[in-house]
């Protein structure tokens, strides 16, 4: 007889474990939507905010001193990527820009080396992982709030853009670059302040992820993660990122439960793909992304 | 005439000069170095490479070097990347004076076999490599010191039935084995299964893609699945993950065994308290309270020469294995120095050391290591020579050993490595050597 219960634990499972790939895929987003560029090295800065905050917190300084002080160097990275790397490229095409970011995210992976080094890190963020049961289904109280924190940045940002000088000179210059550039908005300016907010985003993702991984090395990889969240969604979709996340999460982790053993398992990595690349040939824009129309 | 004087004082400071350049050389046993100090696996590399040239360090301040030959190394950065370990091999083959190569890396000891086997110099690979390179009738070359992937399988099973109440006891019982999605995690497959057969247990094998960041497919069919045991073959993120996410679905940490490259600080402090204990095999004791240790913190880092940036990390599980297999390395040197004489050896020569290699316990009790390992016993058909694992749990802070030094099956094992490596040796067109009899190149 089919298990509907394990089918729900699986599908719940996979929800939230989307909901974290939806936090970096968020980066992606902010970034690509004001810039066109897809920043690359949106998970190395995951890394370094991670690392940072955890090395201080290693070296005695309180948390929240610690989460201050890792903000202002995401804040001064932020700057200085736009100020160092993207205002020179200005006006070159897309893939230069995109191996720019690919560069970049090699720099800020070494730098966070060689600045705090090479060890594995615990992270607590005095969250439990311990789970809960409703109804014979385990729940995890740090997939709850890992929810809950996603939730809250995505309304943050919707209010940010809707209400604020910046926001709306994001949604400016998101429609059309030279349009803002002819009412007086100042791209350069836009660009850092996108940049400061992808990093206060990698800060948040790199905390969570952190606590749910390990500060390490690999926590650059999850970048991986957020791809086919991207094509799912849109690269220019705040509601697209979190809505592709949730769905990247739950097609993972079905393929793998109930696919996987007719391929002898350990498909979950390429499951997503499979869906992304399918959704890309009936929708190239992905769920929520904006179609292009150009005039010929 | 005057010309003709200068240049003779020339000539004969020149051979001067050559003579004793030649003399140093003649004095050094040079260990070239693969090793990965940034990347993603940084942190088990800093650990074995530093513990593998604290040891040296240790022999040179403390011996003068063996018997007066003085111990030499250099190091290449490879980040893990096979490329770039082959790179480092062209770069420094032409060293002279080479005692054998430690990539600790599968996949770039993978890409040297040829190499080093046409250059006649030894490949150690101590507690990883190919399992049928135990076979030194195959691979005369190539050492999977102390134990090789098989003997791991073996030994993680005769663990849990020595937790049940003997080999019996596991008839009935469940075993899932949680595997990393790469040639490395997919190896004991089959092993896994013959002792499934062997000893009547039911047997579950999960794989996880690679870098196994997530896991919570994998884990909900273990809940599923309900296993008496679990056992992790992992590497790098996967191991915490795994850790983490038995919590999340409620598996008992202390149900879970994991194998020899999940058995690290590195693998557990990330997990924080999931990792609370968690079982894992090593075939040496963490800790620094052996008499060796305390030499190396005496005599090395007590004369700022110690290769560990943190000294906190002195006797983590990683700086140990560096340090035991710097004892293995040192000590079959020694042994071909007894046989060649007391000067700069050849890899062919060494090769000769490594496979004469024989530690009991009470030479690894001179050697200031008694309880960090147990011993070696290499001839020049069984490479591996015969090491002993132990099980050690970890208590949210320190690892503590928590069995006796238990025996794989290795009689069970030998004809499934012969197998394999008669099979290579046909598709190599590699011939059987009948004998350690062999004559050693110079």
């Amino acid at each position: 007889m089919f298990d509907y219960q394990f089918l729900l634990e699986v599908l719940i499972g996979g929800l939230l474990s989307g909901v974290m790939y939806s936090l970096v895929a968020i980066g992606f987003v902010l970034i690509y939507k004001t810039s066109g560029v897809l920043n690359f090295a949106q998970g190395a800065m995951l890394l370094f905010a991670a690392l940072t905050f955890v090395s201080l917190v290693e070296r005695g300084a309180p948390f929240l001193a610690a989460l201050a002080a890792t903000l202002v160097i995401m804040v001064v990275l932020g700057i200085a990527t736009e100020r160092l790397v993207l205002r020179p490229l200005v006006n070159q095409p897309p893939v230069t820009l995109f191996m720019a970011t690919l560069g970049l995210s090699y720099v800020i992976e070494g730098a966070a080396q060689l600045l705090w080094g090479t060890q594995v890190h615990g992270l607590d963020i005095g969250i439990s992982d311990a789970p809960f049961e409703v109804a014979g289904v385990l729940i995890s109280r740090f997939d709850l709030f890992a929810a809950a924190v996603a939730g809250s940045l995505v309304a943050l940002f919707a209010l940010f853009f809707r209400y604020t000088r910046t926001g709306l000179s994001f949604r400016a210059v998101a429609d059309d670059q030279f349009a803002a550039l002819a009412v007086g908005l100042r791209l350069p300016r836009v660009w850092a302040a996108v940049w400061i907010v992808a990093g206060i985003v990698a800060l948040v993702g790199g905390l969570l992820w952190g606590a749910r991984l390990g500060v390490q090395f690999s926590l650059s990889l999850v970048v991986l993660k957020a791809l086919p969240v991207l094509v799912l969604g849109g690269f220019d979709s705040i509601t697209g990122a979190i809505v592709g996340g949730l769905l990247v999460g739950a097609i993972e982790k079905l393929a793998e439960v109930y696919v996987g053993p007719l391929f002898g398992g350990g498909i979950e990595a390429w499951a997503a793909y499979v869906a992304a690349l399918a959704l890309l040939l009936i929708r190239p824009s992905g769920l929520f992304g904006q179609k292009l129309v150009e005039r010929v | 005439m005057n010309v003709m004087r200068r240049l003779k004082v020339l000539a004969a400071a020149l051979a001067v000069g050559l003579a004793s350049t030649l003399a140093a050389r003649a004095d050094e046993q040079f260990f070239p170095l693969q090793s990965y100090r940034v990347g993603p696996y940084a942190a088990g590399g800093t650990g074995f490479f530093g513990g593998f040239i604290d040891y040296l360090n240790l022999i040179n301040i403390r011996d003068g070097g063996i018997n007066g030959v003085k111990l030499t190394w250099d190091e290449g950065e490879t980040q893990y990347e096979v490329e770039r370990g082959v790179e480092v091999y062209e770069r420094l083959k032409s060293r002279p004076g080479i005692a054998a190569w430690n990539p600790l890396s599968v996949g770039i000891a993978y890409a040297m076999i040829d190499r080093i086997s046409k250059d006649k110099v030894p490949l150690i690979t101590i507690n990883h490599g190919r399992t049928d390179s135990t076979d030194g009738r195959v691979f005369p070359y190539v050492f999977p010191l102390l134990l090789n992937p098989y003997s791991e399988t073996s030994g993680i099973v005769n663990y849990i039935a020595s937790r049940e109440g003997g080999a019996d006891k596991l008839k009935g019982k469940k075993i899932v084995v949680l595997y990393h999605g790469s040639p490395y995690g997919k190896e004991t497959i089959p092993i896994y299964k013959l002792l499934a057969d062997k000893y009547g247990f039911e047997l579950e094998q999960i794989e996880v893609p690679h870098p196994g960041n997530e896991q919570q497919s994998q884990w909900l069919s273990i809940r599923r699945a309900k296993p008496d045991y679990v056992v992790l073959r992992g590497w790098g993120v996967m191991n915490p993950v795994a850790l983490k996410t038995a919590q999340k679905v409620g598996f008992p940490a202390d149900h879970i065994i994991g194998n020899v490259w999940s058995n690290s600080e590195e693998d557990v402090i990330p997990a924080g308290d999931a990792a609370k204990g968690y079982i894992a095999i090593t075939t040496q004791a963490s800790g620094a309270e052996y008499p060796v240790l305390q030499e190396v913190i005496k005599s090395v880092y007590g004369a700022n020469k110690g290769n560990l940036e943190d000294k906190k990390r002195i006797g983590s599980v990683y700086h140990n294995l560096g340090i035991v297999n710097g004892i293995l390395n040192v000590e079959a040197v020694r042994i071909a120095q007894a046989k060649f004489g007391k000067r700069t050896l050849t890899g062919d020569e060494v090769r000769w050391g490594f496979e004469h290699l024989q530690l009991d316990p009470a030479r690894v009790e001179a050697l200031g290591a008694k309880g960090l390992f147990h011993s070696i016993n290499v001839t020049w058909d069984n490479h591996e020579g015969d090491g002993r694992v132990t099980f050690q749990q970890w208590d949210g802070s320190k690892w503590k050993v928590v069995s006796d030094w238990i025996a794989p099956d290795w009689a069970a094992l030998r004809p499934i490595i012969e197998k394999s490596s008669a099979a290579y040796a046909k598709e190599h067109s590699i011939k059987i050597r009948a004998s350690g009899d062999d004559q050693v190149g110079q």
